[in-house]
Parts: structure tokens; C-alpha cells; sequence
């Protein structure tokens, strides 16, 4: 077991907190003062601040985040769905938010179920658009007031939502059927 | 009248289909229609263990895999806590600017081919070639590199990369000097990009713009500096902005962004630290291969990484790089198993790609393809 020894972990993480946790704190703070009853979640994770949020005020906390001059997150870096299947409400949709001025970054979450929507975020910033269509075209999610909600990857008339996890990697199995007949070969 | 650019179009870099809505030759509409190339790369990776990950994203942008694959590496190692060893991460940046030249020859090739100016395309493929060779040495592939594992690189440098390195650090400002020769002060240029695509940073940043466009437009954000990956806070270099965020702009940054490379690259040469190519994390890392053939515990070991992989804690993790194209960001989320449960890629070029429309509305259908090349997409990374 030599190759046990010589594990390497970083300390930087640490470091990095300390800097970190003053500015999160602020966060927290602040959206707990203004949305008393919306944050239903915080997670932190490798120094990442995660806040689960109500569905339907997130146009509301998203706005404040861009606008409050002490946060400025003015970039919305990712948007994304996650399945969890099995579970109630079924999605996430997870918000990367990322500010350029004070160069943090925080992620907020909702949770939606199947035939649910979300509010769409494309009022606070444009990129959210193609985002959210593609989240769309991957689970099924609806976005409420988004100005163009089509499917953007796949097909038109595709039936389905790829990344949903009770749809099949491939539509059938690839079956192997040129040598079934066959008896096989001793060599 | 409506017309139909691509999806087989010499200037749309790949599949891209634009729906134009025209007024003679002005441009009233334009509607990006995507996903020609959509292989389901996301939904691939959640069937893999973490280490098959590895040559998908190496697909995705295909003129730049390294970056692609220190992304997704530097998420899966925040997800396990771990970090690369320093000369790990000497030879990750290294290659990483090295793909960034690369991927900028493709586009200064490709783009002033589009406009009309065939010869830079011939050099800069003339150059790329070096740059190949190098990524051939070390990895075996010229393209589909994966040579970054997980905790640090495949394996140790061979003899003779450094000197092929060196020999790129040492020729290549010439080269440089060479397009901008072609190019710069060229009217012909001028008259094609100065004042096309021009898009005010307050609008790029709404549309989630990064990299070379959004630098063109004069924010100066880069996340080698703003949040240093891989050691970059080690070395000197300066981040190139433009003013009017038009497409000549957006030229300038690109060829002054190759210059910066070509520093960081000979800093790490210089300050190559002895040591390990890769962190020996016990039931992340292989072990050494002299172990595997005389030690029968290393050999199960080996064995269960490669048929079971490794299991990350549960959780979630995004990571972002400044790739050639922007901010190339990999958003982790895992459930404990030996296999990602979900990846998502924010990929550069799909959001860039998204601001088309923003930049070509009302102005000249000539114009539509100085600023896609000016935008530099990948269609294999915004499809995925």
C-alpha cells in the first residue's frame, strides 16, 4: 500500500474560506431580512453557497440579487435542471450567479415538480433565455412569461425529454443479432 | 425575404443554421437554429464512471480539448477535495495556453478566410501544426488529447517537450507579427470589422457574454485572474481589453491574448518545480505502474479503480475555466456513486451564440459572417 503515503490534499480550500464566509454571510443576511419566508434551504458545500429558495419569489430574489449595490450579481453564469427521480417535487432548477464587480459567486435552487412551472428569469437577464429553453427541451419544465419557450437541441417533433431520468440512453437496444444463429467458434 | 444560411454553409463554422429575415440586404431578423450536432454528451457522461468522463468533454470542443478536460478535472478534484501536484499544474497551464494558441490560429485563420483574406489561414494552419506536435508528443493524439486525469496528467512529460515548447515560445512572436502584418493596418480589414457586431458591455453582460467578446467591449474580466485555477496566480500577464466591442476589437484582444500566452507558457517552462505529475490520492489516483507489477495489493487496487471507479462525496460543484472562448464552466452534482449524477456543461459558445441576433440586427447580410467569426463558435461544444 506504498502508494497511500504520499496523498496530497490542498489547503487552499481553507484559505480561500476564511476570505469567503464574510461576503456570504452578508448574502444570507440580507435575503434573510428580505425574504423572511422564501429560503427554505442553505447548503454549503466546498466553499460554494447554495440557497434553496421558493419557486414562485424567484424573480423577485434574483432581482434583488442583481440590484442591491452590495451584491451587484449581474452575470448569470449557468442555469440548468437536475432529475431526481423518485423524489417530490421531482427537478431542481439551479441558478449559477456570478457578480463581476465583487468577483463572488452564489447558487440559488428551486424545486418544481412534474406539470409544474417556474417563473422565467429572462425579465433580469437576457441570457436566460436559451437557457431555459434548453432546460425545457431536456426535462419539460415550463417557464412562465419566457417570450419563446421551443424546444433548441432536438427536434421539433421529438417526442420526450432526453435528460429526464427515466428516458432509455438509446431509444432500443442495439441487439447484436449477425452471429445469433450461430454456433460458437472453438478456436 | 427569408433566407436559410447553413446548416451547410462554408462560413457558419460547422452546422449552424441562421434564419434570416432580409430587407433587401438588411438583416430585420435572425434566428439561430441549433442542435445539428446534439450527440446527448450530458446524458452519456451520466452512464460513465468519472474517469470515462474524461474523452467525451474532449468532444465537445473539439479545437480545444485540454481546456475542456482541466474544466471538467478541476470539478470532479473540488468535488473530492484534492489538488494536482505543483508540476501537475505547471504542464496543465502550459498545455492549456498552448490549446489557447491553437484555438486562436483556427479562428484567425478561419475568420479572415470567411472575410476574404485566404493567406492567414495557410500560416496559421503552418503554426497549429507545431502546436500539434506537441500535444501528439505527450498525449499520442493530436486532437482528442485526454491527457489530464483526475488529481493531476496521464503521465509524466516525455523527453524532448520542453525544447518543442521552447522552440514555439521562441518562434512564434514573429508569427504573430506576421498576421498582424496581413491583417492590422490592412483596409480591407478595417473596412469589414471596425464598427460591425458592436455590442455595449452593459448588453454583454445581460446576455451572459465572456471571454474575448466580452473583454472587446472593455470589462475587464477574466477568471485567470479573478479566481485563479491550476496556478495561475503565479504568473504575470496581462489581460488585453478593447473599447468599441465590435468585431476589431474582439480581433485585437484574441492576438494580444496569443502574446500573454506565450508569457505565461515560458514563466511555467522556467519555473517547472520538480516532483510527482500527479496527486497520489489513495482510491482516486492509479498507482504507480512498477507497484502494479510487483505488488499484488497495488494490483487490486488498480484493478478496482478501473472497473469501479471512485466514488466522490455527495454533493455539488461548479467549477469554471477561462477558456480560448470564455468562461467554460462544469456543474457537478453527485449522489455518492461511482458515476456523475448529473454534468452540465455552461458552455462558451452557446451563450456567446445566443447574442448573435443582438449584433447583426439591421446591419449588412455581409456583416453576418464577420460576426460569427468573430464570435469563434464550436458547434460541437454548443450542441453537445
Amino acid at each position: 500500500m506504498t502508494h497511500h503515503q504520499c496523498g496530497e490534499r490542498g489547503n487552499q480550500g481553507e484559505v480561500y474560506k476564511l476570505a469567503e464566509a464574510k461576503f456570504e454571510k452578508m448574502i444570507l443576511t440580507k435575503l434573510k431580512e428580505k425574504f423572511p419566508d422564501s429560503i427554505i434551504e442553505v447548503i454549503e458545500f466546498r466553499n460554494e453557497l447554495t440557497c434553496v429558495v421558493k419557486r414562485e419569489d424567484i424573480v423577485r430574489i434574483c432581482t434583488f440579487l442583481r440590484d442591491d449595490p452590495e451584491l451587484s450579481f449581474n452575470f448569470l453564469s449557468d442555469l440548468c435542471g437536475v432529475d431526481y427521480l423518485g423524489r417530490k417535487p421531482r427537478f431542481d432548477v439551479a441558478y449559477n450567479l456570478y457578480s463581476i464587480s465583487k468577483n463572488k459567486r452564489v447558487r440559488l435552487k428551486v424545486k418544481v415538480d412534474e406539470g409544474e412551472s417556474v417563473p422565467s428569469v429572462t425579465s433580469i437577464w437576457s441570457t436566460a433565455n436559451w437557457h431555459e429553453r434548453e432546460v425545457f427541451d431536456m426535462f419539460g419544465i415550463r417557464f412562465d412569461g419566457h417570450p419563446d419557450l421551443r424546444r433548441i437541441l432536438m427536434p421539433e417533433d421529438w417526442e420526450g425529454h432526453p435528460l429526464r431520468k427515466d428516458f432509455p440512453l438509446t431509444k432500443e437496444e442495439v441487439t447484436f443479432s449477425h452471429n445469433k444463429n450461430r454456433p460458437p467458434r472453438i478456436s | 425575404m427569408i433566407l436559410n444560411m447553413g446548416p451547410q454553409h462554408p462560413s457558419t463554422h460547422g452546422v449552424l443554421r441562421l434564419i434570416l429575415e432580409l430587407d433587401g440586404e438588411t438583416i430585420v431578423k435572425a434566428t439561430p437554429d441549433i442542435g445539428y450536432l446534439h450527440t446527448g454528451i450530458e446524458k452519456t457522461m451520466e452512464s460513465k464512471t468519472y474517469a470515462q468522463v474524461i474523452p467525451l468533454t474532449d468532444r465537445m470542443d473539439y479545437v480545444a480539448p485540454l481546456s475542456n478536460n482541466l474544466a471538467y478535472l478541476l470539478s470532479v478534484e473540488k468535488l473530492l477535495d484534492i489538488q494536482a501536484p505543483p508540476k501537475a499544474q505547471f504542464v496543465r497551464v502550459i498545455l492549456t495556453e498552448l490549446t489557447r494558441l491553437a484555438s486562436h490560429l483556427v479562428w484567425v485563420g478561419s475568420h479572415a478566410h470567411d472575410i476574404g483574406a485566404m493567406t492567414v489561414l495557410l500560416y496559421a494552419f503552418r503554426e497549429r501544426e507545431k502546436l500539434m506536435d506537441i500535444f501528439e508528443l505527450v498525449s499520442g493524439q493530436r486532437m482528442m488529447t485526454s491527457y489530464f486525469r483526475v488529481g493531476g496528467l496521464a503521465q509524466d512529460v516525455p523527453e524532448g517537450f520542453e525544447s518543442k515548447v521552447r522552440e514555439v515560445v521562441n518562434t512564434f512572436p514573429d508569427k504573430i507579427n506576421e498576421y498582424e502584418k496581413l491583417l492590422t493596418r490592412n483596409r480591407i480589414w478595417l473596412n469589414r470589422t471596425v464598427g460591425v457586431g458592436k455590442i455595449s458591455a452593459q448588453d454583454a453582460i445581460d446576455y451572459g457574454l465572456s471571454g474575448p467578446i466580452l473583454r472587446g467591449c472593455g470589462v475587464k474580466w477574466d477568471i485567470r485572474k479573478s479566481n485563479p485555477y491550476s496556478g495561475y496566480d503565479r504568473f504575470e500577464f496581462e489581460i488585453p481589453t478593447g473599447k468599441n466591442g465590435d468585431v476589431y476589437d474582439r480581433y485585437l484582444v484574441r492576438v494580444e491574448e496569443m502574446r500573454q500566452s506565450l508569457r505565461i507558457v515560458q514563466q511555467a517552462l522556467e519555473g517547472m518545480p520538480e516532483g510527482d505529475f500527479v496527486a497520489r490520492v489513495p482510491g482516486v489516483v492509479l498507482p504507480p505502474k512498477e507497484q502494479v507489477v510487483s505488488n499484488i495489493e497495488s494490483l487490486i487496487f488498480h484493478f478496482k479503480l478501473v472497473v469501479e471507479g471512485f466514488c466522490p462525496p455527495v454533493g455539488e460543484v461548479y467549477h469554471s475555466i477561462e477558456s480560448p472562448k470564455g468562461e467554460l464552466g462544469y456543474y457537478v452534482v453527485s449522489d455518492g456513486s461511482n458515476k456523475p449524477y448529473r454534468v452540465k456543461v455552461r458552455p462558451p459558445c452557446f451563450v456567446n451564440l445566443s447574442a448573435l441576433p443582438k449584433m447583426v440586427e439591421g446591419r449588412l447580410i455581409a456583416d453576418v459572417i464577420a460576426v460569427i467569426g468573430s464570435i469563434d463558435i464550436v458547434l460541437g461544444e454548443i450542441d453537445r
